[in-house]
């Protein structure tokens, strides 16, 4: 029994791979836009994402067609983030506001939602068109 | 801060209730004599954030992703203790199989809060390395959590009358591996961890509770388990599928040979437990009846259950850190009529005032970091302690006010 046990365990860990997935870039680039922009054309190299697990709920995908205007969906959101238009009984879904519980996606008879992949969502302005689905 | 004449003993120092030492803001005042402190007091109720309010204008299923929330790390205790409230009230029986999901999930939740913390500790002890190391072995198991559930954190995997996703075939190899690793380096945590010089100086009979303080104070989980207390709903009160699992409660005894109470001990009962979920898992697995998951698939009938239910229950788990009780009465309306949380953390925050005594300053952030307090589970309400309220109303802070005028004119 040592009483430093960590010490080896450190210098195993020295040759180790770093566990940290570096995404995007090694270091934060100063303009995330100018980023990608030269990943691109090629000049920069963009480090992918984990792979997001089975069944990940992102951001969420409405078809507009198919629904039927119940109200369902709005009645199960914890947060509020469902609108039911009255006028085109459609709804609208502020994005910015939704968990991600992925509940309304189980009590819609029509199953129009759905969870999408799509996890990039930060941003500044919580009214962007991006988060804005309907 | 003194009181006046020119008395310089005892001094009083306040941390909190944000401080870099503490993780979770809670307002500390120590009298010190010297290094030593003599006496503690703490306030709590700084992290209110009305979730039960928000909770009786929603329904029974918008409430456990509200519940998932109430805190951060056991995202499935407090969302497993409302449901089996609920699911007394409205009589709905849970299938077996979702019984066994459940208690899966919340085995892996048990395995990241105990990793978690002993990462916390090792930082407290300004031992970096080892907290990176532990956090990287917790890894595995938000993996296997995001891979079961969806998610890191915010499950949402419970649902009234049971869950809302089955564990496939291939799951099982998933969690089968992760279970291999951790029955690899579980050794080697307890290596780490207890064999490590520094640690013990810092920790053996540090921020003591003894066993009798623990039954006085009514602390549970691993708190009230590194006293010596032998207190494990998952073993005194089982309930979901624990009732034919083998769990036995972990007793710092068992691997040291004697109990002492200290903060040493807290270690040691966490990091066993984190052996023992393992095998808990295990048993789910091969235990796992085929069967439904949910007992009512359809949500919409499941709010017209809920809506028509009337009566009050409650519902325990044992969360990572201890006993978490929920009380529900419904009364066939949509939102439940009143709604009470109990964390863990609430039962255990009395037992710092004995820790910390006769304690020196710097052992003031491990002695707070060793019961686990989640602050934001457990500040429910605000404290009116006699004629002194913590939280001043517009009337109160104007009287006061005019009452420091007055004296400015005297």
């Amino acid at each position: 029994m040592s009483s430093l046990p960590m010490i080896p365990e450190l210098l195993r860990q020295l040759m180790r791979k770093p566990a940290t997935n570096l995404f995007p870039a090694k270091y934060l680039p100063p303009s995330v836009t100018e980023f990608l922009q030269s990943v691109a054309s090629g000049k920069a190299h963009l480090t992918p994402p984990v792979e997001t697990p089975p069944r990940f709920r992102g951001k969420i995908e409405y078809q507009r067609d198919g629904c039927i205007g119940c109200g369902l969906c709005v009645k199960v959101c914890p947060s509020h983030a469902i609108e039911l238009l009255p006028e085109t009984k459609r709804i609208r879904i502020w994005v910015d506001q939704c968990i991600f519980c992925s509940q309304c996606t189980d009590i819609c008879p029509k199953g129009g939602l759905h969870m999408t992949d799509a996890f990039l969502l930060a941003t500044e302005d919580r009214y962007e068109e991006n988060l804005i689905v309907e | 801060m003194s009181e006046g004449s020119g008395r310089k003993a005892p001094y009083i120092i306040p941390i909190g209730p944000t401080h870099p030492a503490l993780k979770e803001p809670v307002m500390f005042t120590f009298e010190m004599e010297g290094e030593m402190i003599k006496e503690v007091d703490f306030a709590p109720g700084q992290a209110h954030r009305g979730i039960e309010w928000m909770g009786m204008r929603r329904n029974p299923v918008q409430i456990v992703h509200l519940t998932d929330r109430i805190c951060g790390i056991c995202g499935v205790s407090h969302t497993f203790a409302f449901a089996r409230a609920v699911e007394q009230i409205a009589e709905i029986e849970v299938p077996e199989r979702a019984d066994y999901i459940r208690a899966l999930i919340a085995e892996f939740e048990r395995i990241q809060s105990h990793l978690l913390w002993a990462g916390v500790a090792a930082h407290e002890l300004g031992f970096d390395s080892l907290l990176h190391l532990t956090w990287r072995v917790r890894e595995q198991s938000m993996d296997v959590i995001e891979n079961l559930t969806g998610n890191r954190v915010n499950y949402g995997i419970i649902q009234v009358g049971g869950v809302r996703r089955d564990i496939v075939p291939e799951q099982h190899q998933v969690i089968e591996d992760c279970l291999n690793a951790y029955e690899g380096v579980i050794s080697k945590l307890l290596e780490l961890f207890l064999d490590d010089r520094s640690i013990a100086l810092r920790c053996r009979d540090v921020g003591v509770l003894s066993h009798r303080e623990a039954l006085e104070l009514c602390t549970v989980g691993p708190t009230a388990r590194a006293s010596g207390v032998n207190v494990d709903l998952r073993q005194d009160y089982p309930y979901s599928a624990y009732g034919d699992l083998d769990v036995r409660t972990i007793l710092p005894d068992q691997y040291a040979g004697e109990t002492r109470g200290d903060v040493y001990d807290r270690i040691v009962v966490r990091l066993l437990e984190v052996g023992q979920s393992c095998g808990i898992i295990r048993q789910c697995l091969d235990a796992m009846p085929a069967g439904e998951v949910t007992a009512e698939p359809k949500i919409a009938k499941l709010l017209a259950i809920c809506k028509k239910a009337s009566g009050e229950a409650i519902g325990r788990v044992e969360a990572p850190r201890g006993e978490c009780f929920h009380y529900v009465r419904m009364e066939a309306q949509e939102a439940p009529h009143s709604w009470k949380v109990k964390a863990s953390s609430y039962s255990n925050l009395m037992s710092w005032i004995p820790m910390l005594r006769g304690e020196q300053i710097a052992d003031i952030p491990i002695i707070v970091a060793s019961i686990d307090p989640c602050l934001s589970c457990t500040d429910r309400v605000a404290v009116i302690r006699g004629q002194r309220r913590d939280i001043l109303s517009k009337e109160e802070l104007h009287r006061l006010s005019v009452e420091a005028t007055r004296r400015l004119q005297v």
